[in-house]
């Protein structure tokens, strides 16, 4: 408004305005208003702005602080997991070495209880076959001893004639004589 | 039968048989007898079943040895298994025959053969026996099949076993 007054007023030749500056009376006034413009600004807008730079600085700090931390925490666990990577293949080939020691183990105890099964069931067939052994020789003793008094019976008996029925009572009765 | 009993048989069958004087003959027939009834389940049971009866019993002693023995044997047999009294049949015979080796001063001596002896072999085993044993005997001779051969002599406890079948029974042991 100020610079359109102020080119009409060139354009009257019977008013002497300073084409640079302005009146007097108008810096005077203009600068009334921007002091309390200014002062109103400065009472009620700066402490608005001024708190809310501090709480975006504030929040900002805070961004950087977790941003912080939590790069630190992946750091740690980055460090842990390295850690625990190494542990775990430390441990896999513990728990390898140890399944290999416990399979031989089992490996040897089992063929020693298997070879020691064997042992004892052909220790127990030897019995069993020398027990059987013995009562078929037994039993087979016992058949041929039966079946040979069968057939001496047998063949006494048939041969038992009357002549011979006289010699044996003649022979008993010597026997008695003589023993008298 | 009480012992008192068979005694008191046995006493009575030896005073009749002394009586009518064939107590030799009683005394052997009724032993062989009795060695008969203890071999003969058939025998025994025919004697001694009281279901049968009595008269039909007395004519199967009759049958038996009423032509092989005295009367006076048949009679006495006939009473012993007329009173029901069959089953102690041998135990009064052999009471009756010790009480006439017993008068006669004689011990009994139990002869078993698988056969017939002759009189000489009776003669001849009676002498042995008595030399070997010191005693004068009443030999009493069984038929005893079993023995199969040889002589089974019993005098008193005394065994002299000559048998075929102790000589197999042994041999089998043995075997």
């Amino acid at each position: 408004m100020n610079l359109m007054a102020t080119l009409l007023a060139a354009d009257d030749p019977s008013q002497s305005i300073h084409p640079i500056f302005a009146e007097l009376k108008e810096i005077i006034w203009g600068g009334i208003a921007f002091l309390i413009i200014a002062a109103l600004l400065v009472k009620f807008a700066g402490p608005p702005i001024k708190n809310g730079l501090a709480a975006r600085t504030a929040r900002i700090q805070a961004e950087l602080d977790a941003a912080q931390l939590a790069r630190s925490t992946a750091e740690t666990e980055a460090a842990n997991i390295r850690t625990a990577l190494g542990d775990i293949a430390a441990e896999r080939t513990r728990l390898l070495a140890e399944a290999d020691a416990e399979a031989a183990a089992l490996l040897t105890e089992g063929r020693a209880r298997l070879e020691q099964d064997v042992a004892d069931l052909l220790a127990k067939a030897r019995v069993d076959l020398q027990t059987a052994t013995g009562r078929v020789n037994e039993e087979l003793q016992s058949d041929i001893a039966r079946a040979s008094a069968e057939a001496i019976e047998r063949v006494v008996v048939e041969n038992l004639d009357y002549n011979t029925h006289r010699r044996l009572i003649d022979d008993f009765i010597a026997k008695v004589g003589a023993a008298s | 039968m009480s012992d008192d009993r068979i005694d008191g048989y046995a006493r009575g069958l030896f005073e009749v048989a002394r009586a009518e004087g064939t107590l030799d003959e009683v005394e052997d027939e009724l032993f062989r007898f009795a060695r008969a009834f203890e071999s003969s389940e058939e025998l025994r049971s025919a004697l001694t079943d009281e279901s049968v009866p009595v008269e039909k019993r007395l004519a199967i002693v009759g049958d038996l040895v009423g032509a092989q023995a005295t009367s006076t044997t048949v009679q006495l047999i006939s009473m012993v298994v007329g009173s029901g009294r069959a089953k102690d049949l041998p135990k009064i015979a052999d009471r009756l025959v010790q009480r006439a080796s017993s008068s006669k001063q004689l011990e009994v001596a139990e002869v078993r053969t698988a056969w017939p002896m002759t009189d000489d072999e009776r003669v001849r085993l009676a002498a042995a026996l008595a030399n070997a044993t010191g005693k004068q005997l009443n030999l009493k001779v069984i038929v005893d099949p079993s023995v199969l051969g040889g002589v089974v002599a019993t005098i008193g406890d005394d065994v002299i076993d000559g048998s075929i079948r102790t000589r197999l029974d042994q041999l089998k042991n043995r075997l």
